[in-house]
């Protein structure tokens, strides 16, 4: 079996540098920016829905990142993320709309703004962990859509608040096409964030503190600020994502930041692999397709026995559900790993090809 | 101040209270021998009520006789649930488990709103009065009804624990693993075991509850109260978990009071039970009886 990273003999690293950078081949850098340039080309190739289901990955592939710092590097499990996404979704709407500040602006200070909130609920991670912690980290979700409902000033109540597109300089950029781009940036500077965290002394800090806290501790590390810094860092990047969705539907509801969009932030994470940067964004791929395909599903099977059996097409939100929670279960049973775990394995077969042993 | 409704609401809050303990009490049964949290223990509420509620108004069974169709089905399917998922997942990280238990919350919720809709299905009449006059206090036979098997699934627990064989292999299984294993106790079965009872014993309380509400998806909602009744009474400790569910269902009513007489907030019944909750974890997370987890370096 190969190991996790395959390297061309005579490949050597002789400095400390040179073992943590981003891409330990060169041809992983090209590939890595040959992708992003050709995903540049998308909104003249994809139709409008397919355009705005990548959308939906980036936005939601933001904030699953955050997650998966807190769970996956730091090892706390969280399960009021959605909370966060709606309260970085509320706080870019009421920024741009209460004090005129443009957009551009609005989604990072959205981002700071929810990630003091997350420090505050994060604070019980001062003292608990593992099971407790989830427990409180459910409370904070019930609180903060319990705030939203409460809040009109905020949120404007039963009122969906709005939100202005986005602009900048001036420009306003409106439209899936544009928007994409906006997005597109926003992926690309979070996820080398959070690559350049791992590799840093804070990030070590954060994967030590998961894979054995009392060693961690003796080793200095003070896992009370760890703990709570990985809330208020998985926040942020909910906020940014929040604000981003806000901006994309131009208008926040009520709805949609509750616990089944919690769960499906912990499913895309647990999909595309716990710690694993670059399985983030598959997971939210994945995600965001099953509902899709379990609507294609429904359109092939129409009129067949089994959709008259099923009435297949008039509960097709539960089917949706229902697939969500089956396919966790699966992936937990049979592929814990997720499928970064998967995709490396079949790097592997390939490069190894026809010598698979 | 309004007395009259202060006391209804009390009541109210008792007659809440034992049946959140008694869900809790289920949930705790699950921790204690498995050291599984169980996510989907309003979903178990919600599977049995619904199954009652299909023998009684769509096959027109009697209630004496759907009623332990109905616990038959949910120990079967408790023993199931825990063969069939739970089982694989052991020795796998915390968080792994529960997810699984998550996932399946979303299957049962979403696979009973299929099978049975989303609207709220009244309940066939089982009493004929509908009211007694206690004390000059108008109280719903079902409150009573509520209370009495409540209180009764209780006394039944405690004395399964505590003189019972199979009680007595249970709580050497919480108690050490490796050791009960040694005595000869199959930990396989007492695993199934647990999971067969808390189903059987949710099951029962979601019955309860569909005859005094109606039966939603709504019904659902006790899995989640289950948390600060649990935490409040100490996760491991099954007279904790009563103790704990009458207490929240008490504050929830009491909130619900003061709310309605004086602070007109609205709905803070419904979310007074989880800012208990996060006071709870900061002060004494480990709860009324619960046994504080000590390490040694």
């Amino acid at each position: 079996m190969a190991g996790p990273t395959l390297i061309p003999a005579g490949d050597f690293r002789t400095s400390y540098a040179e073992d943590t950078t981003v891409f330990p081949t060169r041809t992983g850098r090209n590939a890595m920016i040959a992708g992003i340039v050709l995903i540049c080309f998308a909104p003249h190739v994809l139709g409008e829905y397919s355009l705005s289901l990548l959308i939906q990955i980036g936005i939601f592939g933001i904030a699953a990142l955050g997650l998966n710092i807190v769970v996956g590097f730091t090892g706390q499990i969280s399960i009021g993320h959605a909370a966060f996404f709606g309260f970085g979704a509320f706080t870019s709407a009421y920024l741009s709309n209460r004090f005129g500040i443009p957009v551009f602006f609005c989604i990072p200070l959205a981002g700071v703004v929810t990630a003091a909130v997350g420090l505050v609920f994060g604070l019980p991670a001062a003292r608990l962990k593992g099971l407790y912690l989830a427990i409180a980290t459910l409370a904070a979700q019930y609180i903060l859509l319990d705030f939203f409902a409460r809040a009109e000033w905020f949120t404007g109540g039963s009122v969906p608040a709005s939100a202005e597109p986005f602009s900048i300089f001036g420009y306003s950029l409106r439209g899936d096409k544009k928007y994409f781009y906006v997005v597109l940036a926003y992926v690309v500077v979070c996820y080398l964030l959070v690559t350049n965290l791992i590799r840093s002394r804070d990030g070590r800090a954060l994967i030590a503190v998961r894979d054995h806290y009392l060693s961690a501790e003796i080793m200095g590390i003070n896992l009370t600020k760890y703990r709570t810094l990985s809330f208020g860092l998985a926040a942020f990047f909910a906020g940014v994502g929040g604000a981003l969705y806000a901006h994309y539907n131009q208008v926040v509801s009520n709805e949609g930041f509750g616990i089944d969009r919690s769960i499906i932030f912990l499913a895309m994470i647990i999909i595309g692999g716990l710690g694993s940067i670059m399985g983030t964004l598959m997971g939210t791929a994945f995600m965001v397709l099953l509902p899709e395909s379990m609507e294609w599903l429904s359109v092939a099977l129409r009129d067949s026995p089994i959709d008259q059996f099923l009435g297949l097409k008039n509960n097709i939100a539960f089917l949706r559900e229902m697939a969500i929670g089956i396919i966790i279960i699966i992936f937990l049973v049979f592929e814990p790993d997720g499928l970064a775990h998967r995709w490396r394995q079949i790097k592997a077969y390939w490069k190894l090809y026809p010598f698979s042993h | 101040m309004n007395t009259q409704l202060l006391i209804q609401l009390l009541v109210n809050g008792l007659v809440v209270g034992t049946l959140y303990g008694v869900v809790a009490m289920s949930f705790v049964l699950i921790y204690k021998a498995t050291q599984v949290v169980n996510f989907a223990q309003g979903e178990l509420l919600l599977v049995g009520a619904w199954v009652c509620w299909a023998l009684l108004t769509k096959y027109q069974v009697p209630f004496w006789l759907g009623m332990p169709i109905t616990l038959v089905f949910m120990f079967i399917f408790g023993i199931a649930i825990q063969i069939v998922i739970l089982r694989p997942m052991i020795g796998e990280p915390i968080i792994s488990v529960i997810m699984v238990t998550i996932a399946l919350s979303t299957v049962f919720s979403a696979l009973m709103k299929w099978m049975f809709g989303v609207n709220l299905q009244p309940f066939p009449r089982i009493f004929a009065t509908q009211h007694v006059n206690i004390l000059g206090l108008q109280v719903q036979t079902v409150y009573l009804m509520s209370l009495a098997v409540s209180v009764a699934m209780m006394i039944g627990m405690a004395w399964f624990f505590r003189f019972s064989k199979y009680g007595l292999a249970m709580r050497a299984t919480a108690f050490n693993q490796q050791v009960a294993q040694s005595l000869g106790i199959s930990v396989k079965s007492v695993f199934a075991m647990a999971w067969a009872i808390s189903a059987t014993v949710s099951a029962v309380a979601g019955v309860v509850v569909a005859v005094v509400n109606g039966v939603s998806a709504g019904l659902s909602a006790y899995g989640i109260k289950v948390f600060p009744a649990a935490i409040l009474g100490g996760l491991d400790s099954v007279g904790g978990a009563v103790l704990g569910g009458i207490i929240i269902g008490l504050l929830e009513n009491f909130a619900h009071f003061l709310d309605s007489e004086y602070l007109h907030w609205g709905n803070l019944y419904e979310i007074v039970p989880f800012y208990a909750l996060i006071i709870i974890l900061m002060i004494k997370p480990y709860g009324l009886f619960g046994t504080k987890d000590i390490e040694r370096v």
